[in-house]
């Protein structure tokens, strides 16, 4: 099965020359170029299928039709998206079916002029391919009542399916929507006939679907843009509820119907409901106060537009609003002498203001992410000024070059600190994830930079880094090198990669401490200072980590394994419901329930468990602000399917051999499918076990029935175009949040899917029934270690689980070479079922293991050294 | 009328792996025929050149291309294709021969026919499948880049000559009809509506194969399409079958497979070419390597009726048939009602 999709889908409603002024005139005056870029914005802003229509009676509307919809073929990014093909006259219909290779929705047929005809056209379009709406419209007229709507669309249900053999699934009902509040009491109900009716034809009508034109209901108020965003959001709210499930929206013109003011929300909610008979008197009386911009107004506090422009350039900054940055900078722009002046005068005094905020705690980094953006417009506006006037005088703060380091997909912190070295007006060039040392130290060359970062997520990184200082070295640079990234600290900069390089390397805890850190770095003196002060502090980390004793006895690997955890297998493994290998997906709207905020808040260095942080003294409005944010931000995700989760999950017959699972083809358990190594802890414990992954198997001596399963999920197809599409912009908060909303929903995704594997795929648990919060705190049987953490620390272990369960195929999601996955938003893992398996960290381990892991692996011991550096000891 | 699933392909499909035959022009050209052969007796005062038009040869050397037919019988195919592939009057016009689409599409079904009759046991029954070809033209791209509407064939026309050829194939015995090839699907949409006005008209129904083209390694068809997208465009016609032919070897195009078994709900067929044309436009892939992967597709549980397009011969589908017995068919897989739309890319609701 093909990805799942949110419930409701927006039609979009821009290219039809009844609804949209722009777009007749552009048709009537043949300007199908500008007319396929309203095609086109449609689809980028998230329409879900795009809704032609070319009834206009200046127009020839067959040949308008043919024309449009061939153009449409040639565009890949518009015709991506399935076509609804809209007219009243069935000609220009079997036109547009003509020309579309994809399934097409028709819009509409009905009963209008009799059963023959609608059999005749219903018959038509399912040999042409296409879905289509049917109005409730019969002989005797349109149908306005609820017993109406429900008889026509039952009867037609009727002839569709059992005379002309048409698919329910697809059948969309529109019961017509009318308006309301027009001041005649007929009218009053159409709203709840329509709900109501689309409740009873979900119930009697299986499969189908119910659509509608929204625009209509709040017809009466037409010029009162407020007013009518309301009525369409609570309509739809209970709309949806009842079963309508597509509807030709406008999504840009939407209240959010939490936002709506609660006094005009309740008016609109009596009128579409019809609660009492004086609902349309009060909404008149209530509409006035909401003309205009109204709604925005009553709440929102504009006295700072009385302000002198520099004192609006800082508290746009300072608040991260975009609205009128543009207007404001030009206002700035025409007052200064030079435009290089507004950035150097009052932009950098707004920034200044930020960073000071910032260092003293008072703004948080998601407000200086947003902060950047309008920084951004308003020097994104002044660029063509100061290229006009060639000044040479570049006034930067200094030239940072930062890549994620080959093998490594990873960039959400440095895309960070990336923003905030801009904020500070330095200028970034950022190559990107996964670049060669060449590209790096030949780009630096070619870019005369001032120093270079780097950044590494996964363990492999950190030995790439020490790669790059120590060609740096030997292409005698003298550029300060700063390390970043979630493995990389001080004890590992000090130890392994600052001795390889003469001039400064700077490890560089987070984004808020970069700033600093390149400001010292580029003064002549403070340089010197600083490389003095850190040579001193890397000294004394050095001589630390010599002098640290292990904290426990290390024993040999054979008294690990006489150590061993024995499991208890009295009651006997369950075998899997569905072994073998399963792609699965799942709907982002449902994953999104499984989210682990936690992390969420950590990635924008806002530290606090979830959901306590929202009412931290400190942080907690910024955190609320945030999670306000990332969930607007899902729904659109959501409801553009501007991501996909993808994954796919394996469960194999395998039992322990040594501290190796074999994993078999099948039940005869004779041929082996694949060996998984796993490696033990090797210190000395006293009352506990030396753990190891493998002894939650059976061992193949027990003879037991043993079963190991593994898993790869991503929520991050679609990741880097969203992010890069943000970037475009220079909307850097959009780009990190797109980023980090899709690691979360991989996580998500993993837990999820863990429960499904638990319940049913595999089937051990059943009867398991935990909340979110339950989940997180894993209160559940098994585990799910992923290869390159603490409980399996050795990264290639992922390729064993790529080529058992064919991962790329199944999902697309690949390893690099030093076996990071992309996309970056990615999880993949083991499954061990047993009651008592629970994580561990592995930790160090010694020579002994070292070598037998290298001839388990088939390695020599060198090859085994690299990928277990991080824990042999030094 | 017979439900598809009552029919004997289908039921036959439920035990075991189906094969189809392998490429017809390959082993055409094997023979090495001069302008003189192709023409006959019959149209060897033709006013333009032949030479090339393989689908004539049913009309001017029936023999040698019954021969081809039993060769493939007699390597295991139980669905043999008729020699069809441009008999449309559409792709026909290219040698001025348009008037006799018909024609050869009823002899190209009778010669297969009479084949098939052949090798058939009241046990192994085997099937003709009368090809539609895709034609040289494409209803939804245009032939000029600078006029993006442009076309050079409308709907209209592809419905009226592929309504043609299928009454013609009809009338020559073809036990099923087969959209073979497809690179447009508007094409293939005209095709699908042509085939169901004839079973209409004529009061019957066979069953229908499909099978498209994934043209390089975007995955996609030439116009555009991803494989399942492609097939929510071509389902309403309740194919037999759904799959993939031509362009690529089965190594590429495993993934492709593997997309379509999927989503489809019916069987699935492949038959993809011997590899990659050589710098020579030949086919290197031995019979043994095409079939060891064909063999993994069957145990991987992807496919139900294999078989090779160019460059495959009797010998790759003697390989094939002996690399996919008794490996038990793919598990025809059915799921919720979903409308199922698609641009270039599905939509599901």
């Amino acid at each position: 099965m093909s990805a799942e999709f949110s419930s409701f889908i927006n039609i979009g409603e821009r290219t039809n020359v009844t609804g949209s002024a722009v777009f007749k005139r552009l048709i009537l005056n043949d300007d199908y170029e500008k007319a396929l870029d309203v095609a086109r914005q449609q689809v980028e802003n998230g329409a879900q299928i795009i809704d032609v229509n070319m009834d206009e009676a200046m127009l020839d509307s067959v040949q308008a039709m043919q024309t449009f919809l061939n153009l449409i073929a040639s565009e890949p990014d518009i015709s991506r998206v399935p076509i609804m093909i809209d007219s009243s006259k069935w000609e220009v219909i079997e036109a547009g079916l003509k020309c579309v290779q994809g399934k097409a929705i028709v819009n509409s047929i009905s009963l209008k002029e009799g059963e023959a005809q609608f059999i005749e056209q219903a018959t038509l379009i399912k040999r042409y391919g296409a879905a289509a709406v049917v109005m409730a419209f019969d002989e005797s007229g349109q149908a306005d009542t609820q017993a109406r709507k429900v008889e026509i669309c039952q009867r037609s249900y009727r002839v569709l399916t059992e005379q002309v053999g048409f698919p329910p699934e697809d059948i969309i009902f529109d019961p017509n929507i009318f308006a309301v509040a027009t001041g005649i009491e007929d009218h009053d109900n159409y709203a709840v006939d329509f709900i109501q009716a689309t409740r009873e034809i979900r119930r009697t009508c299986p499969h189908v679907h119910v659509s509608g034109g929204l625009s209509n209901i709040s017809f009466s108020f037409r010029g009162n843009n407020p007013v009518r965003e309301a009525m369409h959001s609570v309509f739809l709210y209970h709309a949806i509820r009842a079963g309508m499930d597509m509807a030709i929206v406008n999504a840009g013109q939407l209240e959010v119907y939490d936002e709506i003011p609660e006094v005009l929300r309740n008016a609109v909610e009596d009128v579409i409901l019809n609660r009492h008979a004086e609902a349309t008197e009060r909404l008149l009386e209530l509409a006035p106060q909401f003309q205009g911009d109204g709604k925005a107004a009553a709440k929102e506090d504009l006295s700072w537009r009385e302000q002198p422009v520099n004192k609006r350039l800082e508290h746009a900054l300072v608040k991260g609003i975009t609205d009128y940055i543009i207007d404001d900078t030009e206002e700035a722009r025409q007052a200064a002498e030079r435009p290089l002046h507004v950035i150097e005068g009052p932009l950098m005094d707004g920034m200044n203001v930020v960073g000071d905020l910032f260092g003293e705690g008072k703004m948080f980094l998601p407000q200086v992410v947003k902060s950047a953006r309008v920084m951004k417009k308003a020097v994104a506006h002044l660029q063509p000024y100061i290229e006009a006037e060639k000044t040479e005088d570049s006034q930067s703060n200094g030239k940072i070059l930062l890549a994620t380091v080959k093998g490594d997909v990873h960039d959400i912190g440095k895309n960070i600190v990336g923003v905030v070295l801009q904020c500070n007006n330095f200028e970034v060039i950022d190559l990107g994830v996964m670049v060669p040392c060449a590209t790096i130290l030949q780009t630096a060359k070619d870019e005369k930079v001032d120093m270079i970062g780097l950044s590494g997520l996964i363990t492999p990184s950190l030995d790439e880094m020490v790669h790059v200082a120590k060609e740096m070295q030997r292409q005698e640079f003298s550029l300060p090198l700063l390390i970043g990234g979630a493995t990389t600290s001080k004890a590992h900069t000090a130890v392994k990669i600052e001795q390889n390089y003469d001039a400064p390397v700077v490890y560089v805890p987070n984004a808020s401490r970069a700033v600093g850190v390149c400001q010292k770095l580029l003064g002549k003196v403070s340089r010197v200072e600083f490389a003095e002060a850190l040579k001193k502090d890397y000294d004394k980390v050095r001589d630390q980590h010599a002098r640290k004793q292990p904290r426990s006895r290390p024993v040999s690997l054979q008294d690990a394994r006489d150590n061993g955890f024995k499991p208890d297998f009295t009651t006997l493994p369950v075998a899997p419901n569905q072994p073998g290998v399963t792609p699965v997906t799942a709907s982002l709207a449902t994953l999104r329930d499984y989210i682990d905020w936690t992390p969420f808040f950590l990635t924008w260095s806002l530290a606090g468990k979830f959901p306590r942080i929202l009412d931290d003294e400190v942080v907690g409005e910024q955190a609320r602000e945030l999670y306000a944010d990332a969930n607007a931000m899902l729904d659109d995700i959501i409801a553009g399917n501007q991501l996909e989760a993808k994954g796919v999950i394996g469960l194999f017959p395998a039992n322990r051999v040594g501290d190796d699972i074999e994993i078999f083809h099948d039940e005869q358990r004779d041929a082996v499918r694949a060996t998984a190594h796993h490696l033990r802890q090797q210190t000395l414990k006293s009352g506990y076990a030396n753990y190891c992954l493998s002894d939650f198997v059976a061992s193949k001596e027990t003879g037991i029935a043993d079963y190991v399963g593994a898993f790869a999920v991503t929520g991050g197809i679609g990741e880097d175009e969203l992010a890069a599409q943000f970037k475009a912009n220079g909307d850097d908060y959009n780009a990190i949040m797109a980023q980090a909303l899709a690691d979360r929903l991989a996580e998500a995704f993993a837990e999820y899917l863990h429960e499904q594997v638990r319940k049913h795929y595999w089937g051990y648990a059943p009867d398991e029934a935990l909340d979110n919060d339950a989940l997180i705190r894993e209160k559940y049987q098994g585990i799910r270690p992923a290869p390159g953490y603490a409980a399996c620390p050795e990264h290639t272990e992922k390729q064993t689980i790529w080529d058992l369960l064919s991962v790329e195929e199944h999902t697309g999601m690949k390893l690099t070479e030093s076996y990071a996955m992309w996309p970056g938003a990615s999880v993949s893992g083991w499954y061990f079922a047993h009651p008592q398996a629970k994580y561990f960290a592995v930790a160090k381990i010694q020579r002994d293991q070292l070598t037998d892991y290298a001839t388990r692996k088939n390695w020599s011991v060198e090859e085994a050294e690299r990928w277990l550096g991080p824990n042999l000891h030094d | 009328m017979v439900a598809t699933t009552e029919h004997p392909l289908y039921r036959a499909a439920q035990s075991r792996i189906l094969l189809l035959d392998g490429a017809m022009g390959t082993m055409i050209q094997q023979h090495k025929l001069q302008e003189a052969d192709y023409r006959g007796t019959r149209f060897a005062d033709w006013h333009c050149d032949v030479q090339g038009n393989n689908d004539l040869l049913v009309l001017t050397q029936p023999d040698l291309i019954h021969n081809i037919h039993c060769e493939y019988l007699a390597a295991g195919a139980d669905i043999i294709e008729t020699n069809t592939f441009n008999a449309t009057s559409i792709a026909m016009a290219d040698y001025d021969m348009s008037s006799l689409s018909d024609e050869i599409n009823r002899e190209a079904a009778r010669l297969a026919k009479s084949a098939a009759r052949e090798y058939s046991t009241p046990d192994r029954p085997r099937f003709v499948a009368g090809v539609l070809g895709p034609t040289n033209r494409t209803a939804s791209i245009s032939p000029d880049v600078n006029d993006p509407g442009k076309r050079n064939v409308t709907f209209d026309a592809l419905v009226e000559a592929y309504s043609a050829s299928c009454r013609a194939l009809i009338e020559g015995g073809s036990d099923l009809i087969m959209l073979e090839t497809i690179f447009d699907t508007l094409n293939a949409k005209a095709a699908v509506f042509a085939v169901e006005t004839v079973f209409d008209e004529l009061n019957q129904r066979l069953p229908v194969m499909v099978s498209g083209t994934i043209t390089d390694a975007s995955g996609r068809t030439l116009s555009g399409q991803t494989a399942e997208a492609f097939y929510y465009s071509m389902r309403h016609v309740t194919p037999i079958s759904f799959g993939l032919n031509c362009a690529l070897g089965p190594d590429l195009l495993r993934q492709y497979v593997d997309e379509v078994a999927a989503v489809a709900e019916c069987l699935v067929s492949a038959h993809p070419n011997a590899g990659l044309p050589n710098e020579f436009g030949e086919y290197d892939m031995e019979g043994p390597e095409m079939a060891t992967h064909i063999g993994e597709w069957a145990r991987a549980g992807l496919v139900n009726i294999v078989g090779g397009c160019c460059g495959s011969t009797p010998e790759h589908i003697r390989e094939i048939a002996s690399a996919v017995e008794g490996v038990p068919p793919r598990q025809v897989p059915s799921f919720e009602p979903r409308m199922r739309l698609s641009g270039l890319e599905p939509f599901v609701h």
